[in-house]
């Protein structure tokens, strides 16, 4: 027990959950495309980026509020033109994702005027902003987790619209979509923009509360994501709209401690992409495997 | 009303697989009217309802609904006029979706000038609930639990509601009673038979029964080979029996039917 609590301190646990809870827009992002539109968003790591540059472009320019817009609206981009190659351009959504991802690259490095790192030290962040407001423990965590609380409210009232419900159909049955005459392109042209723009946002975030922003901050984000999406799945089940919702940022904050209790376990920081890795997988294979011990558990029950 | 003129469809074309699915079929159906149509297998019944439907677009020939021609008009565009079953009940309803919110889809159709923010109004809850209560399958108590919960024939009852929810110009049937269990079968009929008789609805369908072929609607059309060969209604029709329909089928089409399921259908019977 000893071991436990010499492992968990407050700044641990507030540390784990604020990276949670803004990386929990990324799980949010894919749980539109992924796990109501049926689309795997693979531009998920360079819209990341995309949306840290700009945010942090802005934020050097001393408009840190401003700044979360102009990486949203980003986002939107980098969602619109994944969803014109797809609906428009006839390419798969796979290839469409990773085609948007590759060009992003570039794109990002333009936004980053062409240097591999972009530094937000001295300026003003929306952190900084609402230090003296919060107090000093605590202003991050409370003004991310107003951010999302807001983002969370948003998108659960407009997956309840005639538009949002039309979004979730598409992911669902496409034939019934158009069987009702909405133009299935439409939506998910609508619901990739949106997915984007959260991407970018919690990109945005992420840039403004390390106040920096790196060239290949993005890889394996849509990993991490994945990781968190599946792990709150799996723990809060796939019900209700908002439930779900509330389970993707619960997941992403349970990854955040697993990372945070490995870090203290002294695995090296080299090797952390491996140890998200194997989170990823366990939380992918766990329901298969509860199944597979349900099963054992039913066969050995018979044969007594 | 439906018309239908010198429609063609080749799969495949220039290659050993070509198959003349279409070869140039004319059809009108007028409002009220209710044609069932059977035919041997690979006959273009499926084609046909796709050229109408506007799944895929014919080679030749043009489709028009109420003198607008639509032979081009986009899939998810016609469907405002046009309600569609299939046979498999999966096909017609989002699985993962509440039986409302189903029906809160199909009424887009008509809801769409709405705005697209809006929500399922109580209004139209308390429409739904009516409408679903006239299934007298209980539907109407389970409107917040997912769609994938229900039977094949629930769902596919509730798909013909959906379809018919905003009244089409035409319904089209595509054995949208096979896959289901007889008796299940039998009360998708009944419902069928009421929304075409209370809409006022032109409607084509598919079936594979010969029975139900010459006892539903007033006209019934027999496909073969990319052709109607036989085209009946009226004094003809009424006093036709099965037997007297696959002899006008070989009279028409110069061979037997083909259709194993049809001929089985002849034999449980």
């Amino acid at each position: 027990m000893s071991f436990l609590t010499s492992l968990i301190s407050l700044s641990v646990v507030t540390n784990a959950l604020e990276l949670g809870i803004i990386y929990g827009l990324i799980a949010l992002a894919l749980f539109l495309s992924y796990s109501i539109l049926n689309i795997a968003d693979l531009s998920t790591d360079g819209c990341f980026t995309l949306g840290c540059a700009v945010g942090a472009q802005v934020t050097i320019m001393g408009h840190p509020i401003l700044a979360i817009f102009a990486a949203m609206a980003a986002g939107v981009c980098s969602g619109f033109i994944m969803a014109s190659l797809q609906t428009r351009l006839g390419v798969e959504p796979i290839l469409s994702g990773i085609i948007v991802n590759t060009g992003l690259y570039t794109v990002n490095l333009a936004v980053m005027g062409f240097s591999a790192n972009l530094s937000i030290f001295k300026k003003d962040t929306i952190y900084s902003l609402c230090k003296d407001f919060f107090g000093a423990t605590w202003y991050k965590l409370i003004l991310s987790a107003i951010i999302v609380l807001i983002v969370c409210v948003l998108l659960a009232w407009f997956l309840g619209t005639r538009l949002g419900l039309s979004i979730r159909a598409t992911g669902d049955n496409e034939d019934m979509v158009r069987a009702s005459s909405i133009n299935p392109g439409f939506t998910i042209t609508v619901g990739l923009c949106i997915s984007g723009s959260l991407t970018a946002l919690s990109g945005c975030l992420i840039g403004q509360y390390q106040k920096s922003c790196d060239i290949n901050m993005g890889t394996g984000m849509v990993t991490i994501a994945l990781a968190s999406l599946i792990i709150g799945e799996t723990l809060l089940g796939k019900r209700s709209i908002p439930r779900r919702i509330v389970g993707v940022i619960v997941g992403s904050c349970v990854y955040r401690f697993v990372i945070a209790i490995a870090l203290r376990l002294h695995v090296p920081a080299e090797a952390m992409k491996l140890v998200s890795a194997v989170i990823v997988a366990i939380a992918i294979a766990a329901p298969y495997l509860k199944s597979r011990v349900a099963l054992q558990r039913q066969k050995a029950a018979n044969a007594a | 009303m439906l018309k239908i003129t010198n429609v063609k469809k080749v799969f495949n074309p220039g290659t050993v697989n070509e198959k003349v699915a279409l070869a140039g079929v004319s059809l009108t159906v007028n409002d009220g009217d209710f044609a069932t149509i059977i035919g041997s297998n690979g006959a273009g019944k499926s084609t046909l309802f796709n050229c109408i439907g506007g799944s895929f677009f014919p080679d030749e020939g043009h489709v028009y609904l109420d003198d607008c021609d639509i032979t081009y008009v986009p899939e998810y565009k016609r469907a405002v006029e046009i309600g569609r079953l299939f046979q498999d009940p999966m096909k017609g309803t989002a699985p993962h979706m509440t039986i409302e919110e189903n029906l809160a889809l199909a009424y887009l159709r008509v809801a769409k000038k709405k705005a697209v923010f809006s929500r399922i109004s109580s209004a139209e809850r308390k429409m739904f609930r009516e409408r679903l209560a006239l299934l007298d399958m209980g539907l109407e108590d389970r409107m917040k639990q997912p769609v994938g919960l229900l039977s094949g024939g629930q769902r596919q009852a509730l798909t013909l509601l959906m379809a018919t929810l905003v009244p089409p110009k035409i319904l089209l049937l595509d054995e949208h009673t096979a896959a289901l269990d007889p008796a299940t079968a039998d009360k998708v009929i009944a419902l069928t038979k009421r929304v075409v008789e209370e809409n006022h609805l032109a409607c084509l369908m598919i079936t594979h029964n010969m029975h139900s072929a010459l006892e539903l609607g007033n006209r019934t059309l027999m496909m073969d080979d990319g052709h109607i060969v036989l085209d009946i209604s009226g004094e003809e029709r009424a006093g036709l029996t099965v037997d007297g329909l696959l002899e006008k089928f070989r009279t028409g089409a110069g061979k037997e039917l083909d259709n194993d399921r049809i001929l089985f259908s002849k034999v449980e019977s």
